[in-house]
């Protein structure tokens, strides 16, 4: 079972993201499950939620606390929120930033991860760019689909198709695309032996 | 049909595939989405022969579902929580004319303190109402159960709660098969009302009743929730000719038997709803020679009213020991379906344990189910446990009521002692 972990801010689409990444696995026939920490949240306000990712039916309901992989919507939560908390050692990492690791001030913490699960991409910029909102959430997907390699970018469209259309599904694929791009070319830069990131 | 959606939207389609003729609906989280979803479908033509019916309060909501079903109509409301409580006379009168409502509960905590998160304290407060409760464990069997509800409701002329995790299920995103319009069609049939009010063929329906025939009245309440005890299983039965799934029936149990390859269980683990799923899991892992090979089973309770009284005394007539570990807390006594259970077990000689866990959505982590079953395989565990219970703030707060006569309100003092900037669960 491969476990995710979702930290944004409320209006980010936080809750959305969890539930697309799950149609997105269910799409290539697996066993997903998503749901938010059902806080009562609030605009701006920090916001969890999860997806879990199986290839038999899911039963577990307990709340996500050791994640494979971490999506962190919003950067300033890093220094507010234990946005790390249970972590798997070498687990996923993908942030929306343009700054790095080093730069986050988690240089540190990450020192001996393997240097290709530490993903960064401006997924706000992105949205902006091509949605013409800041809502990072889709993009950061598609990041998602290329560090983790858990679900296809392909799938990903698909969600985005199921659940936006016209012109906003088209904005969030292109978004998606452009960020699955740039992930990838980062983590093919970190496995060169680049100390990108770290 | 497969599909991936939310479990409010799930259960919203099955309602809508049960040819309701009057929705209404009142919001109260964790059921909005669910009245939300239908309401879409009866503005956009997808559900015909439906009236939506916005009402002031649930107060409202069902009384106006008992006019509607009164009138012959099939009827559907949803709520919970407060919701519940604040339509609880309205909820007798619909058992105690015999109206087969079907509501669906979304399970919360009721206040004080405010708390929008998941128990069974609503539904489970209403246990002597007269209603048929049953317990959905995951949004699959949550979706299932309203189209049996319907058909059992109406058979016996009883009103129904479908009782499902507030947030756990409703909100979560998970794959459930849809059963098409025909095969809904091929198991439901259209509403009979054996009482209608109509002005063609007047009738009086809620008179006084006096201590002449009230008892006899009451009794036929008991009666008929007691045939629902048998028409339970063989709808389950039913359902699975036509929808090819196992869903419903009065219990069911998990390695707790000597099949499937399992050596049968000393200890059985007793739970309604979502947790059942965590519980499994954990079961599964204690299981494993390698963790001890602990011989331990599940009792999932999917009817509490009526209580399988017959069928719970089967379940654990070769075990041990039994843990009940509910989302609920009779204050005073403990649990309520502790209390349920032990009644069944009169006589057996068993050991009983109660487990009041998670409320007001406290997380029940394998972690913390790990620890207490393996407590429980070895008789150390307390006659009555508070699941993760932090005794520093509870002891605090004694302390502090010790100390001074004015120690102020306790839910806040407690929440400034821990730091709380945020709710939380995990």
């Amino acid at each position: 079972m491969f476990q995710v972990r979702i930290h944004g801010r409320g209006g980010q689409g936080v809750v959305t993201a969890a539930e697309m990444l799950s149609v997105a696995a269910f799409e290539e026939g697996r066993h997903a499950q998503a749901f938010p920490s059902f806080g009562s949240e609030r605009t701006g306000a920090p916001v969890v939620a999860f997806c879990r990712i199986a290839d038999k039916e899911i039963r577990l309901r307990e709340p996500i606390m050791e994640p494979d992989a971490l999506i962190i919507q919003d950067p300033t939560l890093l220094h507010q929120v234990d946005v790390f908390a249970g972590l798997k050692k070498g687990g996923y990492i993908l942030i929306n930033t343009n700054k790095t690791f080093e730069q986050l001030g988690l240089g540190e913490f990450v020192r001996d991860w393997p240097p290709e699960r530490l993903c960064t991409v401006s997924a706000t910029e992105l949205s902006i760019k091509h949605v013409g909102r800041p809502v990072p959430n889709v993009p950061l997907l598609g990041g998602f689909a290329a560090v983790s390699g858990v679900i296809q970018l392909a799938s990903v469209v698909t969600a985005i198709r199921d659940k936006f259309s016209g012109k906003v599904a088209d904005g969030n694929i292109a978004a998606a695309t452009e960020a699955y791009n740039i992930v990838r070319a980062e983590m093919a830069e970190a496995i060169m032996g680049g100390a990108h990131h770290a | 049909m497969l599909k991936q959606c939310e479990g409010s939207h799930a259960v919203a389609e099955a309602v809508a595939l049960c040819r309701p003729e009057v929705i209404c609906a009142y919001p109260i989280s964790p059921q909005t989405h669910i009245v939300e979803g239908i309401g879409e479908m009866v503005k956009s033509g997808e559900l015909k022969n439906c009236e939506f019916i916005n009402v002031e309060s649930e107060f409202a909501a069902m009384s106006v579902a008992i006019g509607a079903s009164a009138g012959g109509a099939r009827a559907y409301t949803a709520t919970a929580s407060q919701g519940l409580l604040f339509m609880a006379e309205a909820v007798y009168n619909a058992s105690g004319l015999g109206l087969p409502i079907v509501m669906t509960v979304a399970n919360r905590a009721i206040g004080a303190p405010i708390n929008i998160w998941n128990d069974h304290s609503d539904s489970l407060s209403q246990r002597d109402c007269g209603w048929i409760q049953l317990f959905a464990e995951t949004n699959q069997e949550a979706l299932d159960l309203h189209i049996q509800a319907f058909k059992l409701a109406e058979e016996l002329s009883l009103p129904i709660m479908v009782c499902m995790d507030g947030f756990i299920l409703t909100h979560a995103y998970e794959r459930v098969d849809m059963p098409t319009q025909a095969q809904v069609d091929a198991f439901l049939p259209p509403y009979e009302p054996r009482q209608v009010l109509d002005p063609a063929d007047p009738v009086s329906i809620g008179a006084m009743v006096g201590p002449e025939a009230f008892m006899e009245v009451r009794y036929l309440a008991h009666a008929k929730q007691m045939q629902a005890l048998e028409r339970i299983p063989q709808l389950a039965e039913e359902f699975k000719a036509v929808f090819g799934r196992d869903s419903g029936g009065l219990t069911h149990t998990y390695c707790a038997d000597g099949v499937d390859g399992n050596d049968g269980a000393e200890t059985i683990v007793i739970a309604m709803g979502s947790v059942l799923g965590t519980i499994k899991d954990t079961v599964d892992e204690m299981r494993k020679p390698e963790n001890g090979g602990h011989k331990i089973g599940v009792l999932g309770i999917t009817s509490f009213r009526p209580f399988p009284l017959e069928a719970v005394r089967v379940a654990l007539a070769n075990c041990k020991r039994f843990v009940v570990l509910e989302k609920s807390l009779a204050v005073g006594i403990g649990g309520i379906v502790a209390t349920n259970v032990r009644m069944a077990v009169t006589g057996m000689g068993l050991k009983g344990y109660t487990v009041v866990a998670g409320l007001g959505g406290r997380a029940i982590t394998m972690k913390s189910l790990t620890g207490l079953f393996d407590k429980a395989g070895r008789d150390e565990l307390e006659p009555l446990t508070f699941l993760d219970l932090d005794w520093n703030v509870v002891n605090n707060q004694l302390e502090r009521e010790k100390l001074v006569r004015r120690s102020g309100p306790a839910a806040e003092a407690m929440l400034r002692d821990i730091g709380a900037v945020a709710a939380r669960n995990y």
